[in-house]
């Protein structure tokens, strides 16, 4: 992760393009989160439903994306 | 719309679509400001972190035509499928990062073209350009016609409908961003594929209990059979269904198509040309290898659970009937096994992503090799700055057209993957000769490096025409009367790149070579490589490579 928090750009200062990963991250992971608990009583018809994929999958992906929004974020103190 | 597809979505599905668009557009819009200069447009300012430019560089071979291809592939061919994205990727990605990227970067050229422009002047450098510039226009309609044929088989869209969407879509953000825009849209594209392909291996080895409960279920499925051994039916031809002696895996894969690809097709070496300094463009490739051997993880392994769990059997795209799915349904069918809403829309984007970033790459490359290596030169040589950024935003407008045009084109194509494997080996693998010569060797002179291109790839053409037309010919040029298609085109390249070499090195002997003081910066043994400096052991790309190295030789013995 060290190596990932070295800014991108330094002519220019564009805002890094992990600060836009973690906000597709985190908006991805909020809908499949809010999706995997609305039918946590109605699981879809796929195979292993059972283990409640999306919920787990989607709170993973919300607090990865939510860490890189946060580490990467304009005007952020370097 | 038709009502025929493998997958329906659901609203929040579509909401994870239409993010993904929107994103897209947005980064474009926002990067536009920044790409004003033509190093700012066509390299990206030269500023990648390492990390940027390696996920970039791997991204932009991350496609989803991999994706369905390989995965397809694996389900036909079993784990030696896996042999593209190790001994077909990992050592030719090292010796670009160890031994070609400092002449790439000292040169200071912006396309692979351009070192040629440099080392054999503009005959050799032209040819390339054109091959090259016609690669990537058909391998931008490749994609697209592949994502529209996917879109309409798994979800049922309009063909017609994928395929200007997507194009006007890329034709916004890279005229926009350039350069910047592609990368970024790699980065985030690899981390699309990575999120939305992974559960399926989770899932399907949780299904399996375990691998040994896989390899158990695929032995009961397809008996007499191995699909799980990387090398040790390679002995003989008849042994594997790729119909492949080890010797064209090696050799013919390992040694000259890839190293051809991943050393001088400009689409994935100008993500490294971008990098801020000589080591991160150095480190950048080692970076990109670590990802490669894990990408089988998402690709090769779906490929294997499905051989193991599907309840049919699934059959080459040619000779599907009504009701059956080929190969290159492995990927949709897993995802639609495993994944419920919310799920199958990021897996569904994944595969958007891939396609549009895949398209996003080549209309980027063509732009740039289009404008610094075809119009500079021969059309228009003193123009401003301004007036070639501007050329490559309207390039990259043109480029999509035409690339559209030839999406249409290969619709009459049955096998998408074989078609892009003939055109690798068409140009990718005499190039590599050419290149590799004029970095290592420094009597190679303008004549020859032209005339071996020249001639490597003609001859490269002329096999694929002979066999087309006389399928026999097949047994001649793979040395098997088993070899298939696969097989084909692992030995036309490392014929191809032999005879480029011969003519190449024949025709130098019988030139007057360039004067050591012209080679300056461009070939081996007359170039000051710069030194790291006193960085510490984890900072050295060397140190990285060598971990890359024994992590590649252990999977090896593991999938033995």
């Amino acid at each position: 992760m060290d190596l990932l928090v070295t800014h991108m750009r330094e002519k220019h200062h564009i805002i890094p393009v992990w600060f836009f990963v973690g906000v597709m991250l985190f908006a991805y992971g909020v809908l499949i989160l809010g999706s995997g608990l609305a039918e946590w009583s109605n699981p879809p018809h796929t195979v292993l439903a059972e283990l409640h994929a999306p919920v787990w999958w989607g709170a993973l992906l919300t607090v990865i994306g939510a860490a890189y929004t946060l580490a990467f974020r304009p005007n952020r103190r370097s | 719309m038709t009502t025929e597809r493998m997958i329906s979505l659901s609203p929040v599905d579509m909401a994870i679509i239409v993010i993904y668009f929107a994103m897209v557009l947005a980064i474009g819009f926002y990067l536009r400001r920044f790409a004003k200069s033509g190093e700012d447009f066509f390299l990206a300012g030269r500023e990648m972190t390492a990390w940027v430019a390696g996920l970039s560089f791997l991204s932009a071979n991350l496609g989803s035509l991999e994706l369905l291809g390989w995965a397809g592939a694996s389900y036909q061919y079993g784990i030696l499928a896996a042999h593209w994205y190790w001994i077909g990727a990992i050592p030719a990605m090292l010796f670009l990062g160890i031994v070609m990227m400092p002449f790439y970067y000292i040169s200071k050229t912006h396309s692979v073209p351009g070192y040629l422009q440099l080392r054999y002047g503009p005959a050799a450098s032209g040819l390339s350009a054109i091959s090259f510039a016609l690669m990537t226009i058909l391998m931008s309609g490749v994609n697209m016609y592949a994502m529209a044929v996917v879109m309409k088989v798994v979800l049922g869209w309009n063909i017609h409908f994928s395929i200007w969407v997507s194009s006007l879509t890329v034709g916004i953000y890279v005229a926009a961003g350039g350069l910047f825009s592609a990368i970024f849209n790699e980065v985030l594209q690899f981390f699309l594929i990575w999120f939305g392909a992974l559960l399926i291996p989770i899932l399907g080895l949780i299904e399996t209990h375990g691998w040994a409960g896989m390899v158990s279920r695929i032995r009961n499925n397809f008996p007499g059979q191995d699909f799980t051994h990387a090398w040790s039916t390679l002995g003989s031809a008849q042994d594997n269904p790729m119909g492949m002696h080890w010797t064209g895996i090696v050799f013919g894969l390992g040694a000259i198509i890839s190293m051809g690809y991943w050393t001088t097709d400009f689409l994935v070496v100008q993500r490294v040309l971008a990098a801020k300094d000589l080591r991160s463009a150095k480190l950048a490739p080692i970076i990109g290898s670590f990802f490669k051997m894990a990408v089988p993880l998402i690709v090769i392994v779906p490929g294997l659970i499905a051989l193991a769990v599907l309840p049919f059997h699934l059959v080459p795209a040619g000779s599907a009937l009504a009701g059956e799915h080929t190969y290159n349904d492995v990927l949709p069918l897993m995802m639609a096994r495993y994944m419920g809403p919310g799920l199958l829309g990021l897996g569904i984007t994944a595969l958007v992503a891939g396609f549009m970033a895949g398209m996003a790459g080549n209309v980027s490359a063509f732009a740039t090799v289009w404008t610094y290596d075809l119009y500079r030169p021969f059309l228009r040589k003193t123009a401003s700055d301004a007036h070639y950024v501007s050329m490559g935003r309207w390039c990259t407008i043109v480029g999509l057209i035409v690339s559209i045009g030839a999406a249409y084109l290969v619709m009459g194509f049955d096998s998408i993957m074989d078609y892009v494997q003939a055109l690798f080996s068409f140009f990718i693998a005499p190039l590599f000769g050419t290149v590799i010569l004029g970095m290592l060797w420094k009597r190679t002179t303008a004549a020859g490096g032209f005339a071996g291109l020249l001639v490597g790839t003609l001859a490269s053409v002329g096999m694929f025409l002979v066999v087309k037309f006389n399928p026999e010919a097949l047994a001649i040029i793979a040395m098997s009367t088993h070899a298939k298609a696969m097989a084909e085109d692992m030995y036309r390249a490392l014929w191809s790149w032999i005879i480029c070499v011969l003519v190449t090195v024949v025709v130098s002997l019988m030139t007057k070579p360039k004067p050591d003081s012209e080679l300056t910066g461009l070939v081996y043994g007359v170039t000051a490589i710069p030194s790291e400096g006193a960085v510490p052991l984890l900072q050295r790309p060397i140190f990285w490579a060598g971990v890359a190295v024994v992590l590649f030789v252990i999977l090896q013995w593991i999938f033995w």
